[in-house]
């Protein structure tokens, strides 16, 4: 008798209501769509990817094929494409990297651990840590001019001018922020109850600090700085700015350590650049094959990063 | 540091005092000196809790505790007696953590915590700008509420404290004597170069208060211990608290009401005021407290009526 004001017929059983209920509902058409387009990104991101590296591999392969890959790894820069190789570079890239190691490392760690151990939360060290973040996303180029200004001008007695010095100064800084960046993060993540439990058994801040907040924050301050140095690797801009030389160069077979510091240098990423502008045809070739190079190195720098995190991964 | 202390001791408060059983000063004394292992557990007999009234390990004098402006305690008043169990109980948030914390300045590593008021320790004043915090917590040890092992082995956890005070004697066997105390040793024996995060909860909690006496402290401050914990491991903790008060005075915050009726000779009940600040109501020894408070808050919170 009340059927008619009931908004919806009256079923005939429980399990025919609980059936209705569950089972009636139309596809979900507008998460469907959601989904598909999602994936369009996704695939439209990674199909420029792999389209772009079939291409420079396919480009590459006769180098690859016609000429030995050690000759092509040791060879210097030569305007002949016959000899032309990645030697010089590789040598620079590598010296710029111990240059990033030995400096950067040591100095953004030690700075992360006195901003985020010692140094007190007071307006200084907040505009500090804003100060290191904006710098962080800086362009490279622009610590290119800085690095012309102080390093290839003003301490030129030191550096030699545009030299290896110059360049990997100019790197440091530029990875600087990112080191302390990481190495921050990695320090914040050890929980505090850690430090307390150090200071609880009588230690001094340095023990706390030294035997158990930096050991347990190692695997990712390294994972933070390798992948820095990945990124160094493939900087290009700032070291043309500081005097990587595009083209060839020879270096005078008795000059000393200092000297070849001093001296002319260049890079894997600047090869690159100055190859891919050269007009005849087979250095396209060349750049397609030391574009390979660069990124089989970067991906075994990040490889080893990803491994380190993996094996020291910690649980709390 | 101990040698600069008659210039800290208050005259009219600790001249009448004995010379306590097992003097603080003298247990692997500052950073360098070596100890006998065996002292730590052949030092007091198995009597507890004497007869006389025992002399006091701290005197709270008009103790506030501040974090920034907020004051998070107001005006307590206490005595602490030696080689008994103390346990503070109260309602959440009346500050039984921060109190505690003012008894070995753990507060110190909170930027902007302070206190006002004195806590003397045998007689020093413990918030004197002369004291050495790291060595009032070499003397002073704490277990924290959820067990906290470094990521290291079980026995580097155990050799930290003495490593970093110097210790000299046997590692090994001051290791051991550590683990035995805390009722942990047969449990671990065989597992020493595993790293203690592998334990359970209740093993872990037992190495943390293994890790504390390793520096053969005056004091243990035990701040909730159990409440990360389940029964089981609750009870084989308060026993354990049975066993070391006969060398070691014991301070305990819980939430759990049966286990300080059970696990305390003494009892301090603190609640919330008005203004937030959390203020002491009423001490006195457990029983007493339980069965025949004499503040109606007392009374109300121990029969489960508030809080």
């Amino acid at each position: 008798m009340t059927a008619t004001a009931q908004p919806f017929p009256p079923p005939q059983s429980a399990t025919e209501a609980v059936e209705q209920a569950l089972m009636g509902k139309q596809r979900d058409w507008r998460s469907t769509a959601f989904e598909l387009a999602l994936l369009a990104s996704l695939l439209m991101a990674l199909g420029i990817l792999i389209w772009l590296l079939t291409d420079i591999f396919l480009r590459a392969v006769p180098v690859f094929q016609e000429r030995d890959l050690f000759g092509f790894l040791t060879s210097p820069g030569s305007s002949n494409p016959l000899n032309a190789g990645i030697g010089q570079a590789l040598l620079g890239s590598l010296l710029l990297m111990i240059f990033v190691a030995v400096l950067a490392i040591p100095i953004g760690i030690a700075s992360a651990v006195y901003l985020e151990e010692y140094a007190a939360d007071n307006a200084f060290t907040r505009i500090i840590n804003t100060t290191v973040r904006n710098l962080a996303g800086v362009p490279a180029v622009v610590y290119g001019l800085l690095g012309i200004a102080v390093f290839v001008v003003l301490l030129k007695d030191w550096t030699g001018g545009p030299s290896i010095i110059s360049g990997g100064l100019t790197l440091v800084i530029v990875v600087l922020p990112i080191v302390v960046i990481a190495s921050a993060e990695a320090l914040r993540a050890v929980p505090d109850p850690i430090r307390e439990a150090g200071f609880g058994v009588g230690a001094t801040k340095w023990e706390v600090i030294r035997s158990h907040v930096i050991p347990y924050a190692i695997p990712g301050i390294l994972t933070g700085t390798i992948l820095t140095i990945g990124r160094a690797f493939g900087e290009t801009a700032p070291l043309l700015l500081v005097g990587a030389v595009t083209g060839f160069f020879s270096v005078a077979a008795n000059a000393g350590v200092v000297e070849r510091l001093q001296g002319p240098y260049t890079t894997l990423p600047t090869v690159i650049f100055s190859w891919s502008r050269q007009p005849r045809s087979e250095f396209r070739e060349l750049t397609a094959a030391a574009i390979i190079v660069l990124l089989v190195l970067v991906l075994i720098i990040n490889g080893l990063a990803i491994i380190l995190r993996n094996r020291y991964a910690r649980k709390w | 540091m101990q040698s600069e202390t008659p210039t800290m001791y208050d005259a009219d408060e600790t001249d009448a005092q004995a010379p306590p059983v097992r003097d603080p000063s003298t247990a692997m004394d500052g950073r360098g000196a070596t100890v006998n292992v065996g002292a730590v557990t052949a030092a007091r007999p198995e009597a507890p809790a004497p007869a006389e009234a025992p002399e006091s390990v701290f005197e709270v004098r008009e103790l506030s505790a501040y974090y920034s402006s907020f004051r998070a305690i107001r005006d307590v008043e206490l005595d602490i007696p030696r080689n008994r169990i103390t346990a503070f109980i109260g309602p959440s948030g009346c500050g039984k953590s921060t109190l505690l914390r003012c008894f070995n300045r753990m507060n110190d590593l909170i930027p902007g915590a302070h206190i006002k008021g004195r806590v003397n320790y045998h007689g020093v004043d413990l918030y004197d700008s002369r004291v050495d915090a790291v060595e009032v917590r070499r003397r002073i040890g704490m277990v924290f509420q959820k067990p906290n092992p470094f990521p290291k082995s079980i026995y580097d956890n155990v050799a930290f404290g003495p490593r970093v005070a110097g210790y000299r004697g046997s590692m090994d066997e001051l290791v051991e004597s550590s683990l035995k105390r805390a009722a942990i040793w047969d449990e671990v024996k065989d597992k020493l170069k595993q790293p203690g995060t592998a334990l359970s909860g209740g093993q872990q909690q037992r190495l943390c208060i293994a890790r504390t006496i390793a520096v053969q402290p005056d004091v243990i401050l035990m701040d909730e211990p159990c409440s990360a914990l389940d029964p089981v491991a609750t009870l084989k903790i308060e026993e354990l608290m049975f066993e070391l008060r006969t060398d070691y005075t014991i301070l305990i915050v819980t939430h759990n009401m049966q286990q300080a009726a059970r696990a305390s000779d003494e009892t301090v009940f603190l609640t919330m005021g008005d203004d937030r600040a959390g203020y002491l109501v009423e001490k006195g020894p457990t029983a007493e407290i339980f069965t025949n408070p004499r503040n109606q808050l007392t009374e109300d919170y121990v029969s489960g009526r508030f809080g």
